[in-house]
């Protein structure tokens, strides 16, 4: 066991794939000498080489559908999109290619590659820096998309993803990538990207959140616990496919299912995530299905994020909310 | 034999296509020879003639409605035969979607594609055409999946191997186009890239595309060596398609070819082309017509008569008939069709789908 962090996490998982598969390679922006903007691959050309761990020309689009043609090849490419905001530029490849040539060739060309990107705002950045694009993915048939929040999860759901014949869309909530440290084996070990984990147990309300809102609903529990409340926490983990099950079985006990996203509200990922609920947890339910997520606006600049970015503070009050309701 | 000194002649500054053959077929410089032999060029106009009634049939099952929408290749076979000439077993061939002779070369079957454009994803299978990815619709998105591969080859260092992309002249407006170039080059990728400049992307003249002077020059600002030809003349194709291969095999990275040509028939059977070019313009080109040139260097050359032309096309569509009858018999489309192949293993979420649909089904029978 050594104690890391996000960012080393996910390094660790990288190398470890760069050892075992010569079919690796990890490519994109500052990836090479620079090691990333956020250092996540640092190190890794020095020790893999430069035809393995390199910089790409500055291009989204190129990086991604430069990526199907390797994966066709048979390479397993994983690729990082600088930002959230900059992935935009390679819609076109991963909706209309990475996500459908093995449908279109009916399993002749599969294409198993992972795109990396840092999500979320909250880091005080410029604008196009602080998006969570996640259900734009997660609508788009063909993907798997997933979202770790500690340390642990990253590092097998990383290898998971990388091993996995789909393409995966692997999103890493930024604002915490160092600050959340844990232990974590040194060795390799894998994590299935389709399961939801109970963080905590509880049973008068569920919450389910991912990535970097999954600290905030933690400190919004401490404070419901003064209060008297017993909640229930889900780490969805994987946005697509979702782990129905988890969900349902969690929401039949408490009644009650407040769901807390960073990303936009309308058609976004809590909105699934409760037609789930009523779907499987109707005649359970106490309280309306809730959700609590950022605006239908862009997301401020630095000096707005406080209006937008969700305080443990607005948790707990929609906690008592419904508990109460 | 191209050399440097042919790509300085024609470096696509000058404007000038290569040219080996003129509109009746006849050698420009009586000096050449052309590298195929007699029998192979006997061969290559049949191709032609074969790809041509192909397309003519299918534009007529079209009519009859028994298939949809098809973009049809009338002019432009000589660009397609060439390529397929040159194209290796180990080669990848990276499709737009109007290249049906160089398809037919790389193994493709009629079946398969009369099925395609019928509406069924079994027929962008490929099943006998190694290295051959499926028909790409959004334009010039292809390109960067030809660099990609190219990585490949290099990465792999496998030997003799190359890939072969293909765009429109509409093409290379996109950014694909130009961020596939870009990364070729840097990568030293071996990618030969190919603009079938018919004149047209659906209604859109060249003009309206560009203000360059030619396409070929866009690969100049990447560092790509590029070359403008009649993409009409099928000699000056298969010659500058083998100097791009053996370019790109030996390790000297990407090459860019502007085939220069018409696009005879509509964009798709959807499409009228009466209402945005003349019958003038149509009949310059006509006089240009890779076919007709093609004959006429085989018979001023004394290869052949031609004489049996007509039993030849009476046999192709025969062929072609009961490929597309092979279309028309393929088993009915399935529930399993629509979601088998959307991941290696289906999710959960997409088994419950299904089941719930199948249940529908049931209930309704």
């Amino acid at each position: 066991m050594k104690v890391m962090n996000l960012v080393q996490a996910i390094n660790d998982a990288l190398d470890i794939k760069l050892k075992e598969d010569k079919s690796v390679v990890v490519y994109g922006e500052d990836v090479g000498v620079e090691g990333g903007v956020f250092r996540v691959t640092e190190g890794l050309q020095v020790k893999h080489g430069v035809a393995r761990v390199f910089d790409s020309p500055l291009a989204e689009s190129g990086i991604a559908g430069t990526a199907l043609g390797m994966a066709i090849a048979g390479m397993k490419p994983v690729i990082e999109m600088q930002f959230d905001g900059f992935s935009y530029p390679a819609f076109n490849q991963i909706l209309s290619h990475i996500s459908r040539f093995r449908n279109r060739t009916r399993g002749k060309y599969t294409v198993p590659l992972v795109i990396r990107i840092p999500y979320g705002g909250g880091i005080n950045a410029l604008e196009h820096h602080s998006e969570s694009p996640e259900a734009y993915f997660g609508h788009t048939p063909g993907l798997k998309v997933v979202i770790p929040s500690t340390p642990y999860d990253a590092k097998g759901m990383l290898i998971a993803a990388i091993e996995d014949p789909d393409p995966v869309i692997f999103m890493e909530p930024k604002r915490i990538y160092r600050a959340i440290k844990q232990e974590v084996p040194q060795e390799r070990y894998s994590i299935p990207l389709d399961k939801a984990k109970v963080l905590q147990a509880g049973e008068q309300i569920t919450i389910i959140a991912y990535g970097a809102m999954i600290r905030e609903v933690q400190k919004a529990i401490v404070i419901a616990k003064q209060q008297g409340f017993s909640v229930e926490l889900i780490d969805l983990r994987s946005i697509w496919p979702i782990d129905r099950e988890t969900i349902s079985q969690s929401v039949r006990k408490t009644g009650r299912v407040l769901v807390v996203t960073e990303a936009p509200q309308s058609y976004g990922p809590a909105a699934e995530l409760i037609s789930i609920v009523n779907e499987e947890a109707f005649l359970s339910l106490e309280a309306p299905p809730t959700r609590l997520t950022g605006f239908d606006t862009v997301i401020p600049l630095p000096l707005g994020e406080k209006h937008y970015m969700i305080s443990p503070e607005r948790i707990a009050t929609e906690i008592e909310r419904l508990v109460k309701y | 034999m191209i050399d440097q000194k042919t790509l300085n002649k024609y470096d696509p500054i000058k404007n000038k296509a290569y040219q080996l053959i003129d509109d009746e077929g006849k050698p420009l410089d009586k000096t050449w020879k052309p590298r195929l032999s007699n029998a192979e060029i006997l061969q290559a106009y049949k191709d032609l003639l074969f790809e041509r009634t192909a397309d003519l049939m299918a534009v007529s099952y079209q009519r009859q409605g028994r298939m949809f929408t098809y973009p049809p290749n009338i002019g432009q076979e000589a660009i397609h035969i060439a390529a397929g000439i040159v194209t290796k077993e180990q080669d990848w061939l990276v499709p737009a979607f109007r290249e049906l002779g160089a398809w037919l070369a790389k193994g493709v079957s009629l079946k398969e594609l009369f099925l395609y454009f019928k509406g069924n994803e079994d027929g962008s299978r490929f099943e006998k055409a190694n290295r051959m990815l499926p028909i790409a619709v959004p334009i010039a998105s292809q390109f960067p999946h030809a660099v990609g591969l190219g990585y490949a080859i290099n990465y792999n260092k496998e030997k003799d191997t190359a890939v072969f992309a293909y765009v429109g002249d509409g093409g290379t407006s996109e950014g694909d186009f130009h961020e596939a170039l870009n990364f070729a080059a840097v990568w030293n990728a071996p990618v030969i890239f190919i603009i079938q400049n018919n004149q047209f992307a659906i209604s859109v003249p060249l003009k309206m595309q560009t203000k360059s002077i030619n396409l070929a020059i866009k690969g100049l600002a990447y560092n790509i060596p590029s070359l403008m030809v009649d993409g009409n003349d099928f000699f000056a194709m298969h010659e500058a398609l083998s100097y791009a291969r053996e370019q790109a095999v030996a390790g000297k990275g990407p090459f860019l070819i502007e085939a220069k040509t018409y696009r005879t028939g509509a964009h798709t059977t959807s499409d009228d082309p009466s209402k945005y070019r003349s019958k003038e313009e149509e009949e310059h080109w006509a006089q240009k017509d890779p076919l007709k040139r093609l004959k006429g260097y085989i018979l001023h050359s004394k290869i052949d008569e031609l004489k049996d032309e007509e039993e030849l096309i009476k046999g192709f569509k025969k062929h072609i008939d009961s490929e597309f009858e092979a279309a028309e018999n393929h088993p009915e489309y399935k529930v399993e069709d629509v979601f088998g192949y959307m991941y290696a293993e289906l999710p959960d979420e997409l088994k419950r789908q299904k089941n719930a649909y199948e249940n529908y089904l049931r209930g309704v029978k």
